[in-house]
């Protein structure tokens, strides 16, 4: 199996290398390659423009060994991102390391949703929403006075891909709280100053981070959650801000920050745009739908807008 | 539902010395369903296998006319409901209005329902009868039947017809970057996948941003003369607002359920529907037809939109079916493992769901495809897509998706690549639409177009691009 894997690469390594590669493609045009049993595509130079699997070739009409278990091999790292338990232990002694590095506070309660173990979890996304008991107890232990409320609490959850956080929070948490410090004015009058104790949930889903901020009596929640693993990224983080956090509410009242890792957003684009969520919904007193219109009435501009725009080169 | 009425109840078996009691017809056609984890999500699941199969012998038992009299979501509260009802061909229905669900089974695989036969009755097929009835079929039942329904549609080709098995080229890319769409695109037309329909999910979603791919497919589709159709999978609200601002539509995307609040929860009613149908029409940009919609739907919606009345999965699924035949439709979606094991556990459940899906859709007279897929955190793998593949393409399945190496690196999920459909059609002998067939030979996309053998090399047509694009990136 090895040495057919290498063979293939040596080949593809012969193949599109040339520097001239518009004369190599009209030179190719409808001729057989080679007597291989793969038949290399020449518009596979097109994959330096997107994470496509374009130009895999083909052996016969089917996908080349090697793109096939290149592909089995992204399966199984997303599935495993899936199944891996969450390191707390690891996790708390990263955020830690960096935020003793800043002078900042520490402290941190670890809690669980009511699921009791992964299968439990995929099957029962309700159970995931909400905190068990004892989880609840823990919490009030450090709810806010009624008059003097959090300002934001930071909640970590699992979600479906515990190397999302266990990469990309530690990193998220120290910019953000550097920028707290540095900036503690977000608008005038409503510093964001008051920040509840770090939580981490397991067997966590997004809509958990209402409970917490509830039982903790924070004016707003940060959820920084695990996201379905996609083929080519197992560790993607999604943030998710929601002003007046309480049990039930659904999507449509949060704004979320999706994609955050190093090979997708990174993270100071991502700080960047909680930046601007999180000063405005502060400033407005809202989060969601909400707060994505009146932003658009105001800016003229999609909030969290991103794209480019170049010539469609198939019509050149 | 008391004690007392459920002790009345006519839903009942004995069994030995026990006596089995559903307190509705709703219940039987819950517990009657084949195991999933989004009906026991739901808790209207069957408590055990036992109880399972006597649903299943209580439900073959009830004349189908009973779905016309006792409705599961009633006829006050819901319009889809409504439309059922009020839609009813009672004049076809006396050809079967004598049956069981257990002797429609029987009828269904017989030799009387031909064909032709079951094109006439299909409009007395209401969703529930079409849902009951595949409780009670096997897998191989579920093919056999959905094979002898021919249904075809059309807009600038012909979709849907016997021995023919269509794709929907899906170029996503996650931040719509043109030169990424494009290669993507570029790649599936040369694997002669697209003729389905060219369809984007956009990541940026709003009318701008879908206006803007609109052009962009318009624009490779009128260059190379490609007897397809594009569609924008936006809003209808947005896809009505391009229209209205002028933007190249040819086909109106819309994800439909079985419920009026699921429906509500996507934010439109019938009526916003019909609207687009006619909106879409007028535009007259079919050249061989003017069907003009493209629905998805997917077990599960309505559970998820917490509208499901009580009601299962498969049966509100079925319903959305209802919703899209009165539309019209050149295409029907169900994207079957994209909703996650909740609804869907592993491979097992999504290949049974695709293929109730594909028998339902296709018995009440839908160009039905599937979307042959899965999520990450389902207990699912290639080789289940490569079994449910395999089988919607013997049950005549009208059409598959299309994708870069099976891998939609937008929605995070995978589907078929344009190495499947190839594979699919040479070995159970499909070729893809007769227009869009002649264009790939025309093309030189395809060597020996009866054999599905691919020319080798880039064609001359799409050759000048390529070599313009790779130059200039080179130069930068």
């Amino acid at each position: 199996m090895n040495e057919l894997l290498e063979r293939d690469k040596r080949k593809k390594g012969t193949n599109i290398s040339e520097v001239n590669v518009g004369e190599k493609i009209k030179k190719d045009s409808l001729e057989v390659n080679d007597n291989s049993p793969v038949t290399k595509q020449p518009w596979q130079a097109l994959k330096q423009f997107t994470a496509a699997r374009i130009g895999l070739g083909r052996a016969g009409i089917s996908v080349p060994t090697e793109h096939l278990l290149a592909f089995q091999l992204n399966h199984a790292q997303a599935q495993d991102a899936v199944h891996e338990p969450l390191n707390v232990s690891v996790l708390l002694n990263d955020i830690e390391t960096k935020l003793n590095a800043i002078g900042l506070p520490k402290a941190s309660l670890v809690i669980r949703s009511q699921v009791t173990d992964r299968m439990h979890y995929l099957q029962r996304p309700d159970l995931g929403r909400r905190l068990d008991d004892q989880s609840v107890d823990e919490l009030k232990k450090h709810q806010a006075p009624k008059d003097n409320p959090y300002d934001l609490a930071i909640v970590l959850v699992d979600g479906l891909s515990s190397l999302a956080i266990q990469k990309n929070a530690p990193p998220l948490i120290k910019l953000l709280l550097q920028r707290l410090a540095q900036q503690p004015l977000i608008t005038p009058g409503n510093a964001i100053c008051h920040l509840a104790p770090l939580v981490v949930v397991q067997q966590g889903r997004v809509a958990v981070g209402d409970e917490v901020a509830q039982c903790l009596n924070a004016k707003s929640v940060l959820v920084m959650v695990g996201e379905r693993p996609g083929l080519s990224s197992p560790d993607s983080l999604g943030m998710y801000l929601t002003w007046a956090p309480k049990v039930g509410l659904t999507d449509e009242s949060r704004n979320c920050i999706s994609n955050i890792r190093p090979a997708g957003l990174e993270y100071t684009q991502a700080l960047n745009k909680l930046w601007y969520l999180l000063s405005e919904s502060h400033q407005r007193k809202l989060s969601g739908v909400n707060l994505k219109e009146s932003a658009k009435e105001q800016t003229g501009m999609d909030l969290l807008k991103s794209s480019k725009t170049i010539r469609n080169f198939l019509i050149s | 539902m008391n004690t007392e009425s459920v002790n009345k109840s006519k839903y009942r078996y004995v069994l030995g010395t026990h006596t089995y009691i559903f307190a509705d017809l709703k219940e039987v056609m819950a517990k009657a369903t084949p195991a999933r984890s989004g009906d026991r999500l739901a808790g209207v699941a069957a408590d055990s296998a036992q109880e399972r199969v006597v649903a299943q012998m209580v439900l073959a038992d009830i004349p189908l006319k009973t779905f016309l009299n006792e409705l599961l979501i009633p006829y006050e509260e819901d319009e889809v409901s409504r439309l059922i009802i009020d839609s009813h061909d009672a004049s076809a229905f006396l050809t079967i209005s004598h049956l069981t669900v257990g002797d429609f089974r029987n009828w269904l695989l017989s030799d009387l329902a031909t064909p032709q036969v079951l094109a006439e009755v299909r409009s007395c097929i209401t969703p529930e009868m079409a849902a009951a009835v595949s409780k009670i079929m096997r897998n191989q039942d579920l093919i056999m039947v959905a094979k002898k329904c021919h249904v075809t549609t059309a807009f600038r080709n012909t979709i849907g017809l016997p021995g023919h098995l269509s794709t929907r080229l899906q170029p996503n890319h996650p931040t719509d970057d043109v030169t990424g769409i494009a290669a993507s695109l570029l790649d599936g037309l040369l694997h002669g996948n697209g003729d389905a329909v060219i369809g984007i999910n956009p990541a940026t979603d709003n009318v701008d941003q879908a206006i803007h791919l609109m052009k962009l497919m318009d624009e490779v589709i009128q260059k190379y003369q490609i007897p397809t159709q594009s569609c924008v999978l936006t809003h209808v609200t947005n896809t009505l607002e391009a229209i209205e601002k002028g933007a190249p539509v040819d086909l109106v995307f819309q994800s439909i359920a079985g419920t009026q609040g699921t429906n509500a929860s996507f934010g439109f009613d019938l009526k916003v529907l019909e609207e687009a149908q006619q909106a879409a029409v007028s535009l007259n940009r079919g050249t061989v037809g003017d069907n003009v919609m493209y629905f998805e739907t997917g077990q599960g919606s309505a559970l998820s939109a917490g509208a499901h009345h009580g009601v299962d999965q498969q049966t509100c699924e079925a319903r959305a079916y209802g919703v899209a035949r009165q539309f019209k439709p050149l295409l029907v979606n169900t994207v079957v493992g994209f909703i996650g094991p909740e609804y869907l556990f592993d491979g097992k459940e999504i290949i049974r769901a695709g293929l109730e899906d594909h028998f339902c859709g296709k018995l009440l007279g839908l160009p039905m495809g599937c979307d042959v897929c899965y999520t990450n955190h389902a207990d699912a793998d290639q080789n289940d897509m490569d079994n449910l593949l395999t089988l919607l393409g013997v049950a005549g399945c009208t059409f598959i998706m299309g994708i870069p190496g099976s891998d939609d690196i937008m929605l995070n999920y995978q589907t078929t690549s344009f190495h499947d459909a190839l594979y699919a059609r040479r070995v159970l002998n499909l070729q893809a639409a007769p227009e869009f067939d002649q264009w790939l030979k025309a093309m030189k996309i395809f060597k020996d177009i009866n054999g599905f053998v691919l020319h080798d090399g880039v064609p001359n047509a799409f050759s000048n691009s390529l070599e313009n694009i790779l130059q200039g990136s080179h130069h930068e």
